[in-house]
């Protein structure tokens, strides 16, 4: 390919040279930006793992699951973070699919057309709103009402309940994993929507016709039609969702609680890598084995999200290429 | 596929039956329905509640001394000139600086690497780098540009964002790119100008309003961005214009007031939240009316 088009132009009269060294600059341009972009992501890989090393020749492969984090005598694990992240971005996953679901469900078959633009502007306006907004709405406004009215209710209702009580027991705080899922299901809710509404639209009308002239009422319709024909693609948009909520920070270092233990009761305080990494960044000096260890966690953080990121991109790219 | 429920494919005799059949599914249909209109409503609500939250707290701490006066300690009415200032100059280098990159790298991706497997390699990466934890971008600058160069500086933070704008231009670019009709380009070529002369003033101009709603999201999304510059460009109490030092942001002033324990502190918070919520929101806006208006 690359070959034919050298001897295209090469057989070009002399007098076209400019364009073509204009073309092999741009070209070579937009190219090395493309390398660039490569080179951005090999580089976070490179300087998260060699700013980790440290922490993971001192602790070794125990260093995942250990939940002690000690800068007094520097003994540093990343089990509770780890665990606090996992908990709150898949408890924020359960939360949001139902809502985002309910969402996507309106903006394609039940809204009047005239209203489903603004509706769905207004729910994707609640991405752009900035993460350390939600970090002092929820500090504010949500963690108070939780201590209040949410965590009582559910400590009376569900808390009594064997099997899944222990759960909801505890005092309640307001602030906590729970909290913290809650308002990461809010973040990642119009991610999940916008991704699920996209890819409704994009079955077939005559599909869907079809089964409502057979009597199939809405919901059959999109359980019986819409939902086998876009699932890879629904999938996709909830990892997307996932991968969100793994790595979100300001708003969770706002409502966790900031504590380095594991609670069963979703009431409890605990943390995640980002908010340690936000939180304790300030308090370590700089070659010291705790920074080292901060690092270790981003490196952690970033196998996860890409795992998490790459599988929903594989699931998206027929949704890509469409 | 399971349109309809077991038992009414099955011939069904008795029609009472087949009464309370129709009844039961247009129930169960009613139900997910309005389940549904309620998850829309509960996102609007919220929607709403954190903008009213927002202009009540806001507000009521709102007045001239926010943008006259510099940050200063408790209780000796600060204002955030020096921090809305940094973000105005980190956000419009960085935008400066991360454009021109992700243009052409989206250019690359649109026009050039049609099936090339570098160029799904490079849409794949700066896909990841799209919904990468904006933490770790931060982290990176920092091992890059903060420990090498001798401290917390202006250009870090510019560095940070301009990396998390990239993949976003690179985005809108390739996307509006590919909308331009290939006629066009062929039209273009067939009057003998060269390859690059039709990107530039051919597909560019064609896709122009899109490329600026891209820039236009993704100043917005940096503008709010706190986590990557904890460990780049600190923040600073002082009024700097200074790129070479610790520069001040309007998030991170956000970020260390609102948890302070000093009332006025978090009146400033909330005042700092409005503003921003209130840029971010009408970038948002603008860009999306621009690109309905570019159709």
């Amino acid at each position: 390919m690359s070959q034919a088009t050298t001897m295209i132009t090469s057989a070009r009269p002399a007098a076209r040279r400019g364009g073509n060294l204009g073309d092999a600059l741009f070209a070579g341009a937009c190219q090395a930006a493309g390398a660039f972009v490569l080179l951005l992501l090999g580089g976070i890989i490179v300087e998260l793992f060699l700013g980790g090393l440290p922490a993971f020749r001192a602790f070794g492969l125990p260093f995942l699951w250990s939940t002690e984090w000690d800068p007094v005598t520097e003994v540093f694990g990343a089990g509770v973070s780890i665990y606090g992240t996992v908990v709150t971005a898949v408890l924020a996953i359960l939360l949001a699919v139902p809502l985002a679901f309910g969402v996507a469900f309106t903006l394609t078959e039940l809204a009047p057309p005239w209203l489903r633009r603004p509706v769905g502007t207004a729910v994707e306006l609640l991405a752009a709103v900035p993460s350390i907004i939600y970090g002092m709405w929820g500090f504010f406004l949500i963690a108070p009402l939780m201590a209040q009215y949410v965590q009582p209710a559910l400590i009376d209702s569900l808390g009594e309940l064997p099997g899944i009580g222990f759960l909801f027991q505890g005092p309640p705080f307001g602030t906590g994993i729970l909290t913290a899922a809650l308002i990461l299901a809010i973040m990642i809710l119009p991610f999940i929507a916008a991704t699920m509404r996209d890819v409704f639209e994009q079955v077939p009308p005559v599909f869907k016709e079809s089964a409502y002239g057979l009597g199939a009422t809405t919901w059959e319709v999109m359980r019986g039609v819409v939902l086998p024909y876009t699932r890879i693609s629904v999938a996709g948009g909830i990892m997307l969702g996932l991968g969100r909520a793994l790595g979100e920070t300001m708003a969770v270092t706002f409502v966790i609680g900031n504590a380095n233990r594991i609670t069963t009761t979703l009431f409890g305080p605990g943390n995640t890598i980002a908010s340690v990494v936000a939180l304790e960044f300030g308090e370590s000096e700089t070659g010291s084995l705790k920074l080292s260890a901060l690092l270790a966690l981003g490196f952690i953080l970033f196998v996860l999200s890409f795992i998490v990121l790459a599988t929903s991109r594989f699931l998206l790219r027929s949704r890509l290429k469409a | 596929m399971s349109v309809t429920s077991q038992p009414a494919l099955a011939p069904v005799k008795d029609l009472g039956v087949a009464a309370r059949l129709g009844r039961r599914r247009k129930r169960v249909d009613l139900i997910i329905r309005s389940l549904s209109l309620a998850a829309t409503g509960i996102g609007l609500v919220l929607l709403a509640s954190i903008l009213i939250t927002l202009f009540v707290k806001g507000f009521g701490a709102m007045n001239l001394s926010v943008f006259t006066e510099v940050t200063r300690p408790p209780g000796s009415d600060g204002g955030l000139l020096n921090a809305i200032i940094g973000s105005l100059i980190q956000v419009a280098l960085a935008t400066l600086v991360g454009t021109p990159i992700g243009m052409l790298v989206g250019t690359f991706l649109a026009e050039y690497s049609r099936g090339s497997r570098f160029g799904e390699v490079v849409r794949f990466v700066s896909d990841i780098l799209l919904s990468a934890p904006s933490i770790l971008i931060g982290l990176f600058v920092y091992q890059l540009l903060v420990l090498p160069f001798g401290g917390f500086s202006g250009w870090a933070g510019v560095a940070a964002l301009a990396i998390i704008i990239i993949p976003i231009v690179v985005r809108t670019t390739e996307d509006m790119l590919s909308l331009v009709p290939n006629t066009l380009r062929e039209a273009v070529i067939g009057l003998g100008a060269p390859k690059w002369k039709m990107i530039v003033l051919v597909s560019w101009r064609s896709a122009i309003s899109g490329i600026i709603t891209g820039v236009l999201l993704g100043i917005a999304r940096i503008a709010g961005e706190t986590a990557p510059l904890l460990f780049t460009s600190l923040g600073n109490n002082a009024f700097s214009t200074d790129l070479s030092a610790p520069m001040p942001s309007l998030p991170i002033t956000i970020y260390s007031y609102a948890g302070s324990p000093f009332q006025d502190w978090i009146e400033l918070a909330w005042a700092g939240a409005l503003i921003i919520t209130l840029a971010v929101l009408l970038l948002n806006i603008g860009a999306r009316s621009l690109l309905r208006s570019g159709k």
